[in-house]
């Protein structure tokens, strides 16, 4: 989306959507200039720009116990898509954490969807002491027969629980969130590494085999406008 | 044997400090002046040289007897953006490759001249005569880069309903993400493209043919349908480094300058990274392109790398000509194997081979070969990758029945139809990465098959 004439493109998870009233849900936390102007704009405000939906859908299959995994804001896309793994004869447990109880978002939806959920805060706040892995770890050792890991959320959260599901075989599902401009493929501006190949999140993602991502080049490449994003952010009079 | 008359062009000094034209385009006088020296040829070869056929000679004709006007109606019968090809076009190797007064001296500067009555047109602010009678026919043309605009507007003119889909927030493809504004001015493209709505073409914006619709619910409510979704695909080296922070492809670094105005962040909210010695790679007009807004960001060195000698640039004369009054350097017989970076994962170096030329190759230019142990490195701190662009290939993936090349380009019969029946396509989709007048000329053959498709329906 572009939130006005001079605005970015910023891509954002599609939360919900309902095909009859003609709306989607989005979810954003204020991080840079552009949510932050986001989270200014009343009802019946407009943006500027809205395209999509971009890149692949997530493989909706019955592979039999699922485990969804997602930390701060990217547990936004977690409810769609944990919804159509039950529908699909699964079993769901959700695990979803955030750095204190108020940045927990849709843990309601969650408790309806998911057979199990267990909720993590960094701070103790709420739920379990500590991360989302240690949940995680805990079930891998409860029972043995976890047969996929679907993860969204900060990216040194997937690359733990990549680690953590790695030893064990157990087929994990990671959807990245590198920076992007146009979101149909042309620019390459969101090109990660996967099993050494380059890949675009845009239209070969964002969903890929978290065991085969190199995490710590897409968090080294999210932080290529680090210091562009503060200056946009205090020229904003945001920051 | 007369020069040309040449146009008045902004001081290469100062033209580095702005992204305004470069060209500033003739007067009426000087463009009276030029057009008299056509010989007005009983068989003019340049009309053979037009990939569009515009009926050269006789445009020229009403410039010399200052009926600028008709001038500009005879380009508009066959040319709907006149004012991007009198500025993009490779004329060197179009209509004034075929000017007798090439032959010794200088052809006519027919480029210019078609600029100058296309401004002359803008400037006074374009008449529509009237719209054409509804055929109650409805078309979908899917990119709005310079074959779709083409096929809108012909059909249009025809009196069938077109609507031009885009996937991005402005239309003009390629003429507005890729073309810096100092080679085409952003308020042209907006300018020829208010033209064609001015024929009913309407323009909807941010959807992307494919994923909001898809091709066949395009097909259930259109008549026919038109792919013009061009060469939008950044091709990469394959070199290690290549994914290092501060390495862009020509398309990243292009669309953040043209379309989302990242040289005037903060001012606008997209970045971009101001390198103070940048490298490119490639000897097209996009390298050229490229090498040329990094030098307007303000960096202290750019250096085009390329693995043949100038001879063989693909890079249009004129572009070539300003990146040098510009200060850009270039390192021919050039190869780059392996970007190199510091320990946050930024770019450094890169390391480059020498080349020298062989036999000629497919392509009819000499071979580049590796010379040995020739390795040397260059100190960057960006580099920008602008060795080509492939196929789109967001329609033929998510389209059953399409058939497509090992190249990624549609398969389309001798009148622009794909193996898809209603489904037509033309431009850089077809033959692979090419210049805006070939995909005009392939939008106007399209046209005219999807007219007579859709008439027989």
């Amino acid at each position: 989306m572009r939130i006005d004439e001079k605005g970015e493109r910023i891509p954002l998870t599609i939360a919900d959507f309902d095909a009859q009233k003609g709306t989607i849900t989005i979810i954003f936390q204020e991080v840079g200039k552009t949510t932050k102007l986001l989270g200014l704009l009343n009802e019946g405000d407009c943006i500027s720009d809205f395209m999509g939906p971009l890149g692949n859908p997530t493989k909706i299959e019955k592979y039999g116990r699922v485990v969804c995994v997602g930390g701060g804001v990217g547990v936004a896309s977690i409810p769609l898509k944990a919804k159509a793994l039950g529908e699909a004869g699964n079993e769901i447990i959700s695990i979803i954490g955030a750095r204190t109880k108020e940045l927990l978002i849709l843990e309601e939806e969650l408790q309806k969807i998911s057979d199990e959920l267990y909720i993590t805060t960094d701070d103790g706040s709420k739920g379990h002491h500590g991360f989302v892995t240690d949940i995680l770890k805990k079930l891998i050792d409860e029972r043995k027969n976890i047969d996929l890991v679907v993860t969204v959320g900060p990216v040194i959260m997937m690359k733990a629980v990549a680690n953590v599901t790695r030893p064990h075989n157990i087929r994990t599902i990671a959807s990245l969130n590198p920076i992007m401009v146009d979101g149909t493929g042309m620019c390459g501006s969101c090109r990660v590494r996967v099993d050494g190949r380059t890949q675009f999140t845009c239209v070969d993602g964002p969903e890929f085999d978290a065991h085969r991502v190199d995490f710590d080049h897409l968090m080294t490449r999210l932080q290529r406008y680090l210091t562009e994003e503060k200056l946009s952010l205090d020229g904003a009079g945001l920051g | 044997m007369t020069l040309r008359i040449p146009m008045l062009e902004q001081d290469p000094e100062k033209r580095i400090q702005n992204f305004g034209e470069v060209a500033l385009g003739y007067s009426a006088d000087k463009a009276v002046s030029e057009a008299k020296r056509c010989l007005q040829c009983s068989e003019p070869g340049c009309i053979k040289g037009c990939p569009v056929g515009v009926d050269i000679p006789d445009f020229i004709e009403c410039i010399k007897g200052g009926n600028f006007d008709e001038a500009i109606r005879i380009v508009r019968k066959k040319n709907h953006l006149p004012a991007i090809c009198g500025r993009v076009c490779p004329h060197e190797n179009q209509c004034e490759k075929f000017c007798l007064l090439g032959k010794k001296g200088e052809p006519v500067a027919i480029g210019k001249l078609e600029r100058f009555v296309a401004d002359y047109e803008r400037q006074k602010g374009f008449k529509i005569s009237s719209k054409p009678k509804s055929t109650g026919k409805k078309v979908a043309v899917v990119g709005s880069g310079p074959a779709g605009i083409t096929v809108s507007a012909d059909l249009a003119k025809l009196g069938h309903g077109v609507t031009l889909f885009e996937a991005l927030h402005a239309p003009g493809g390629v003429l507005v993400y890729g073309i810096p504004g100092f080679r085409l001015p952003k308020e042209i493209v907006r300018a020829e493209i208010d033209y064609i709505k001015k024929f009913g073409v309407s323009i909807k914006t941010g959807v992307v043919i494919g994923k909001t619709i898809s091709l066949d619910e395009l097909l259930e409510e259109f008549d026919a349908v038109f792919i013009g979704t061009g060469a939008g695909l950044p091709r990469w080296m394959d070199i290690p480094g290549e994914d290092l922070c501060g390495v862009y492809s020509a398309n990243e670094f292009l669309t953040r300058i043209n379309l989302m105005g990242a040289y005037l962040f903060p001012e606008y909210d997209t970045p971009i990274r101001e390198g103070k010695k940048v490298a490119v790679v490639g000897g097209g007009n996009v390298a050229m392109d490229s090498a040329r807004v990094a030098l307007r960001l303000g960096a202290d060195e750019v250096c085009i790398l390329y693995r043949r000698t100038e001879k063989e640039m693909t890079a249009r004369q004129e572009e070539i000509e300003h990146s040098k009054e510009e200060g850009i350097k270039f390192k021919f017989l050039t190869l780059p194997t392996k970007i190199l970076g510091d320990e946050k994962g930024w770019v450094k170096k890169i390391e480059c081979v020498l080349m020298e030329l062989g036999e000629p190759d497919k392509s009819g230019r000499r071979k580049p070969i590796v010379i040995k142990n020739s390795e040397f490195t260059i100190d960057v701190d960006t580099v920008i990758i602008a060795i080509g662009q492939s196929p789109n290939p967001l329609i033929s993936r998510t389209t059953e029945g399409l058939q497509v090349t090992e190249k990624g380009t549609l398969v389309v019969d001798g009148n622009g139809m794909t193996s898809k029946g209603g489904v037509f396509a033309g431009g850089d989709i077809v033959s692979g990465a090419a210049t805006v007048i070939e995909s005009m000329g392939a939008g106007k053959l399209a046209a005219r098959a999807i007219h007579e498709y859709i008439s027989k329906k």
